[in-house]
């Protein structure tokens, strides 16, 4: 078994390979073989999985890649996010991928759907709509006939068909995955000491750019690690981070928070990766209509799906008390519609529950990062003297 | 800034204003009267449904852009951003908030009735649906229907999209309207509404194709947003819509006959220099100004996309009696931010060449991604396709903060001059 310092280190570098060398190399090894790049936030890779396929998570540039064309496709009043990824599409870093799916959480990312027709970059581009209706033969259909269109897309290619058996052997695989990550937080809540939430969020995101396999095996071995004791308890405040879900904040954010005092117990990062609350239903004789049921009734909350009846604010109270967080911080890309147009109704669930809470806007590549250090060190100051 | 002159009105004009204030003198006297009233939005919307409940819809975007009309936008956006919305998200959404927030007067001076439903057929926005969830909260206990309108992600509007929504009308949207409004749901109305419906529909279009003339006796944008008022709003379906139509139709062919210009603020355009494509909403803050700019340099535009956000009508569409509730999901997936981007470059692309546009303008505006994620990107395919020159702007829907009345203005007069010394260019290769 590896150290942990010698997976932090490949995770590291793996989280942020904008050229997704391992992917890459993994379709390499096959012709049948097909990449799929998704864009947050959640994208069943199951159905990819069972097509002899990689669904790989392209979650932005980030602060690892100059922006020179990406910024002549975007008006400044948008996100980041388009930006980095048009200005990868049009270098050679998208190379080899087949495929692109764009979720439904924005108009930014609906109409980037469209922008990869135009430049014709892979051989498909599919926006890909969440149902709004959450019953099961209504929105439930509607869905599936969703993932049939990839299903197809993705036949056209390599021809593969999709049986049950290999659908169900997926849906084992991510489930085994979402289980351990979620008891890496578990593990975190209790002792978030041992591994900060830079490392945490390296190991996640590591498994955007391989096969759940190879990221089954790294979270193995990081929870052996982590079930032993290691480094040392800090006087900091817990804190659950919201907003953050699209347009992933710079690892010097991240690192800003927890060194103003903060551990992080819980946050929206990586949430396709947590998408669900409990285990996708396995070795069903019905293996897809599982993925439609799973996501109708254990999604998580998110800003992409209507919350009419259960309402955000409310869920993310409970979270906050299941984490034994001390405070929110709401930490939303600027311009992310989703997130900031969520941020008044969380902060007033939040205050009606007593729970303090301060927000901050960045950009994926923010380079400083000394104001949120002060802000989020007077938060934990505050909460630590008056709480 | 340019000075301002009483505007000058057609007949149709006058019957539109009849007609809207007629509308809000019944949804200020709606408590009383027990109308129920129907918050909702303009694309993809269910009019003709609505009114077949004898319900009053209520237009959120109407509200924001008619304050946005009447200066009153900035305050209202003040107080949405003192509890807590950024500066960054949709004015609209933050408009019509504040205003709820204030009071919930109108744009008559009037007091706007709060909702018996909050109908969220959200169409080509996903800012729609963070808009109704905090309605929601703002009215605790009123009833939510949604209708979830599928993008035309493939470029066409396939039978199990339409089944989707149609099924979502049959098992929760009609089923909320006749608990709300008392009234079991009536198919022949509805029908005999679209009736209503499509012959409008045929009528817009021709008003609009009219600018297909030279010179073109309407302004596709400024002036369109004043014509496609009755029918994407509250009275699709109506025979007062039909009448509307029938007069504005008879108004444009009486300007085609006498060879006449369109209609501006300040009289007939005597000279149509430039003919322009459009795409995106206008600005409302400033819009007798900044129409003020285009018609000054003698610029008319001949078509927009702004005016096919409630309804691409000019594509064939029509709203059918036949089959009313295949009709209104049709509807939903048509409007134009609905469609994809090559659907939209192609749209656009086809007006310039059949409205012999002599350019491609963009109005991009901030508040608005729906619309202006993507548009430089648009705006690079006309050029190629087209060739014409194209043309950027930027403002916002009802922020005043973001009008600049003289970076527009600059920006537009260099457009102008280089459409200028392109026309003279061309005559002069034409003669060699």
């Amino acid at each position: 078994m590896r150290s942990l310092d010698e997976i932090l280190s490949y995770t590291k570098d793996l989280a942020f390979d904008l050229n997704f060398k391992e992917a890459k190399k993994w379709k390499a090894e096959n012709k049948g073989r097909v990449l799929v790049g998704y864009l947050p936030i959640y994208f069943p890779r199951e159905i990819v999985h069972a097509m002899d396929g990689l669904g790989v998570g392209i979650m932005g540039a980030g602060d690892r890649k100059q922006i020179i064309k990406g910024d002549a496709y975007y008006q400044s009043y948008i996100c980041h996010l388009p930006r980095g990824i048009m200005e990868m599409a049009l270098d050679p870093n998208l190379e080899d991928f087949d495929g692109f799916i764009f979720p439904a959480i924005c108009d930014c990312v609906r109409n980037l759907s469209g922008m990869f027709k135009l430049i014709k970059k892979g051989k498909f581009q599919r926006y890909f709509d969440y149902p709004q209706n959450f019953d099961a033969f209504i929105g439930g259909e509607f869905y599936r006939q969703e993932l049939y269109k990839i299903i197809e897309d993705i036949k056209k290619i390599n021809g593969a068909n999709l049986t049950d058996q290999k659908l169900n052997i997926a849906i084992t695989l991510y489930n085994k995955n979402r289980r351990m990550i979620e008891e890496i937080y578990n593990i975190r809540q209790q002792y978030p000491w041992r591994l900060s939430a830079v490392e945490t969020y390296h190991i996640v995101r590591a498994g955007l750019s391989t096969t759940v396999e190879n990221h089954n095996h790294i979270l193995e071995e990081v929870l052996v690690h982590i079930n032993e004791e290691r480094g040392e308890p800090m006087d900091n405040i817990r804190v659950v981070i919201s907003g953050s879900f699209c347009e992933q904040p710079p690892i010097g954010l991240i690192k800003s928070i927890e060194m103003a005092g903060c551990y992080i117990v819980d946050d929206d990062f990586i949430l396709g990766s947590r998408w669900f609350e409990s285990d996708v239903d396995e070795n069903t004789e019905d293996p897809l209509g599982a993925l439609v049921e799973a996501f109708l009734t254990k999604s998580t909350f998110a800003s992409c799906v209507s919350d009419l009846g259960n309402p955000k604010g409310k869920r993310l109270v409970e979270l906050v008390k299941r984490r034994n967080a001390d405070g929110v911080i709401f930490s939303a890309a600027s311009f992310c519609d989703p997130a900031l147009l969520d941020r008044p109704e969380l902060q007033k669930e939040c205050e009606a529950a007593g729970i303090p809470h301060i927000n901050f806007q960045y950009h994926e590549n923010t380079g400083q990062f000394k104001v949120i250090k002060e802000q989020a060190g007077t938060f934990s100051d505050s909460i630590k003297l008056w709480a | 800034m340019a000075e301002i002159k009483e505007a000058i009105k057609e007949n149709s004009m006058v019957i539109q204003k009849d007609m809207l204030a007629g509308l809000f003198k019944e949804l200020s006297t709606a408590q009383e009267t027990g109308k129920k009233v129907v918050y909702t939005f303009v694309p993809g919307n269910l009019t003709e449904l609505i009114l077949s409940f004898d319900m009053l819809p209520v237009y959120p975007e109407i509200n924001a852009l008619q304050s946005g009309m009447r200066k009153k936008s900035a305050a209202y956006i003040r107080e949405a951003e003192k509890i807590g919305f950024s500066e960054d998200v949709c004015t609209y959404v933050k408009c019509d908030i504040g205003m709820m927030l204030t009071g919930n007067i109108g744009p008559t001076g009037e007091k706007l009735p709060p909702p018996d439903l909050l109908l969220l057929s959200y169409t080509g926005c996903f800012t729609f649906l963070k808009w109704f969830e905090n309605l929601e909260k703002l009215y605790p206990g009123v009833p939510v229907a949604m209708l979830h309108t599928p993008y035309q992600e493939d470029g066409k509007i396939t039978s199990d999209q339409i089944e989707y929504m149609v099924k979502q009308l049959k098992d929760d949207v009609i089923p909320k309207m006749e608990k709300v409004s008392g009234k079991k749901f009536d198919m022949k109305r509805l029908s005999k509404m679209m009736e209503n419906s499509a012959k409008a529909e045929d009528l817009l279009v021709k008003v609009l194709e009219s600018a297909k003339h030279k010179p073109s006796p309407i302004d596709a944008y400024f002036a369109g947003v004043y014509y496609i008022g009755p029918i994407f709003t509250a009275f699709r379906g109506t025979e007062a819509a039909v009448n509307y139509y029938t007069e504005l139709y008879n108004e444009v062919q009486e300007r085609i006959r006498l060879g006449l210009g369109p209609i501006t603020p300040e009289g007939e355009l005597k000279e149509e220099k430039f003919r322009l494509v459009v795409e995106g909403p206008p600005n409302w803050t400033n819009f007798r100004e900044f129409w003020k700019i285009f018609y000054d340099m003698g610029a008319v535009i001949v078509a927009s996309s702004y005016t096919k956000v409630g309804g691409v009508y000019d594509l064939g569409f029509r709203h059918d009696p036949d089959e009313p509730l295949e009709s209104l999901a049709k509807y939903c997936m048509g409007c134009y931010t609905n469609m994809n981007l090559p659907q939209r470059v192609n749209l656009l692309a086809d007006y310039v060449k059949e409205y012999q546009a002599d350019g491609f303008l963009i109005n991009s505006i901030k508040s608005c991604n729906s619309f202006s994620a993507g548009q430089l990107m648009i705006m690079r395919e006309i050029e190629q396709r087209a060739q014409v020159p194209v043309g950027f702007i930027e403002s916002d829907l009802v922020d005043p903060r973001y009008f600049s009345y003289a970076n527009i203005k600059n920006r537009l007069e260099s457009y102008f001059q280089m459409l200028g010394q392109r026309k003279v260019i061309m005559a002069q290769e034409a003669t060699i």
